[in-house]
């Protein structure tokens, strides 16, 4: 599959009061072409810096992208001139934010909204756009959408309303969708039909999606594959599978061993202890180590590189040296690694 | 929208009424009367001046009568200006005040949108700061201030624009920049704070996610939600600078409502102290509800029918 899009060693600072916040530190990652890459990771650990990098929308005034380089179409988005980049921003890359009750302006019609892209992009005349916005509208499972059409958008639910982020998002059929936590403000059951309608459009108009979130629930529902954030870096990629049967990097256990179960009434629910590092001032080596209970000396000295698990798999541990003592995951992960396989073979 | 303004109306009319009754006992309170030679006139005169306006007869009487005046549209005659009756002074001497007032919010307004837009748009560059030092001397230096400097260096020195009267638009443009002032600087700041916020929220973000350049941005979707808080302060404002300005008025030789308003209160003129408070209190009470249907045509969620159409 050809990469659509790819991000090359990418640093992006802020400039605060205090100093240099260096926010994200080294990503690379890529995105093929039709498929969801779903990043998590804990608040601050840079999700939304990243992609929001992708998009050029981080305030110009306090953020700087060091270095790297963000490849789309031949374009490094990161060195593209603003008004080029206004030619991409809704046309071939979009974006679906976490919270639909604040996404949508409240003092324009819903239609308008969904229209402006559609006339901006594709020189598309008003009644072409209405037409295109009204099968819009009905394409993300919005009843009566001739009459919802003309509603603002404090006539819609959050359900609803994340239903028309989403056919905005979709107006010129993106060839990248960024779905920044687009289910975390909805509850359980609006959340799984947004998810399902986002699996099935995604299908129909073959785009990549980059799913941003801290649910690892909803990470095994729509992901091809999965890339763990820490501290600014991507401390382990790897398919879906790979990620939950066979994580390697401790942080990613962490992750693993404090999701809910059905099953886990009698045991506390684990907590990885510690808090992230503060990026003001970035540790000397790995950004986990504090909190790592395998850490070794190593760790505090020098940061480790991805290491290879498989084509598919890479994690940046000093576990996975070769001179590296054999660890096993702790047993909530192998329990979990089993569960899983069980409930894999059981389908 | 209709049923709500007809009852707005008849509130209005109800507010009225009161505001002429607590007044009209308040002036019987001030002593003193209507005529200017007083003093110089015996008791017997006094008395045959006030029986002929009807000034010996109780309170309550007076009163009656007056309010009888008001539904038939009399608002009685001056006392201090050859008996002209006072709707017909009111209406001269507003139209300069009325008109002053409107040119200074108008213009006010719109530099003072766009002064706190760019301010916003170039937060903390020089821009913003000389925006904002625009907005600190509108705000802290009186109007009479602007207003002489004017006088002096664009009306005598250089010769461009008329120093004094009333006699033309090029006559109004010294007075409307000295009250312009005070409306350019409220709104400036007041837009540049609420813009800063509204260009934060995630539906900017998204519009710019859609394409949107950074002036479509903030003027197509970021204007129309930070005039809220604008608005409210405007409408009083629009009303104090409307009902004229005794300091310009006095400064540029302006037959305006200001200054005649002051002078009817120092000579006891009932029935113009009445009138000027009625016109002012019925202006007030339009623009609130100019103000409150403004609200629900910028903002959708406000509107003022109840969201059925």
């Amino acid at each position: 599959m050809d990469n659509i899009l790819e991000v090359k060693d990418l640093n992006i600072s802020f400039h605060t009061f205090s100093g240099e916040v260096q926010a994200i530190r080294g990503v690379n990652f890529e995105l093929k072409k039709g498929e969801t890459l779903a990043i998590v990771g804990e608040s601050g650990s840079g999700k939304s810096v990243t992609t929001k990098a992708i998009m050029r929308l981080l305030p110009p005034q306090n953020s700087e992208i060091k270095s790297g380089e963000i490849l789309f179409d031949g374009n490094d988005l990161a060195h593209l001139s603003e008004k080029k980049m206004q030619k991409v921003r809704g046309k071939d890359i979009s974006l679906i934010f976490q919270d639909p009750m604040t996404s949508l302006n409240p003092t324009i019609k819903v239609g308008k909204q969904i229209m402006e892209p559609i006339i901006k992009h594709q020189n598309a005349s008003k009644s072409e756009a209405k037409k295109r916005a009204l099968e819009l509208l009905s394409m993300v499972g919005i009843p009566n959408p001739e009459q919802r059409f003309d509603q603002y958008p404090h006539q819609f639910s959050g359900g609803m309303r994340q239903r028309v982020v989403i056919a905005i998002a979709l107006a010129c059929n993106p060839k990248v969708l960024i779905a920044d936590e687009p289910t975390t403000a909805l509850d359980v059951t609006i959340q799984a039909q947004i998810l399902e309608l986002m699996k099935e459009l995604q299908k129909k108009i073959d785009t990549s999606i980059i799913f941003i979130t801290h649910d690892l629930g909803v990470v095994a529902n729509v992901a091809d594959r999965v890339a763990v954030m820490y501290a600014g870096k991507i401390v382990e990629i790897g398919t879906v599978d790979e990620i939950f049967y066979n994580p390697k990097h401790p942080y990613t256990w962490g992750l693993i061993s404090s999701m809910p179960s059905l099953d886990s009434t009698e045991e506390a629910l684990y907590a990885i202890p510690g808090t992230p590092p503060n990026l003001l001032h970035p540790p000397v080596g790995d950004a986990f180590a504090p909190r790592n209970e395998y850490a070794m000396q190593i760790d505090l000295e020098e940061q480790p590189p991805m290491f290879k698990v498989s084509d598919t798999h890479y994690a940046a541990t000093w576990l996975l040296h070769p001179d590296a003592p054999k660890v096993d995951p702790p047993a909530a992960v192998v329990k979990r690694m089993k569960q899983f396989q069980a409930g894999q073979e059981g389908q | 929208m209709a049923r709500y303004i007809t009852k707005r109306f008849i509130y209005m009319l109800i507010t009225l009424f009161v505001i002429a009754s607590l007044t009209f006992f308040l002036m019987k309170l001030i002593p003193g009367t209507p005529f200017s030679a007083a003093g110089k006139l015996s008791p017997d005169q006094l008395q045959i001046m006030k029986d002929k306006y009807g000034l010996d007869q109780p309170v309550a009487v007076q009163y009656a009568q007056y309010i009888g005046g008001l539904f038939k549209g009399d608002l009685g005659i001056s006392f201090q200006f050859n008996n002209v009756p006072v709707t017909q002074l009111l209406i001269e001497r507003i139209q300069p005040s009325l008109q002053l007032g409107f040119q200074a919010i108008f213009f006010g307004t719109i530099i003072g949108i766009v002064l706190g837009v760019i301010s916003a748009l170039r937060q903390n560059t020089w821009v913003d700061y000389g925006a904002t030092f625009i907005a600190v001397l509108g705000k802290s230096i009186p109007n009479f201030v602007f207003a002489g400097v004017m006088q002096y260096y664009i009306g005598v020195k250089l010769g461009w624009l008329p120093v004094l009267f009333w006699k033309g638009w090029d006559y109004t443009i010294m007075p409307t920049i000295a009250l312009a002032m005070f409306p350019i600087a409220i709104t400036a700041r007041f837009m540049r704070t609420e813009m800063i916020d509204v260009l934060g929220s995630d539906y900017i973000t998204l519009a710019k996610a859609k394409g949107a350049s950074s002036l479509e941005v903030a003027f197509k979707h970021g204007l129309r939600n930070a005039l809220i808080p604008v608005i409210t302060v405007l409408g009083p404002l629009a009303v104090s600078l409307m009902t004229g300005s005794l300091v310009i008025e006095q400064i540029f030789a302006i037959p305006g409502i200001g200054e005649q308003f002051v002078k009817s209160i120092t000579v006891n003129d009932y029935s113009v102290i009445m009138g000027t408070t009625l016109l002012f209190s019925f202006m007030f009470v339009v623009i609130i509800l100019v103000v409150d249907i403004l609200y629900g045509v910028i903002d959708p969620r406000i509107r003022l029918s109840g969201g059925k159409k």
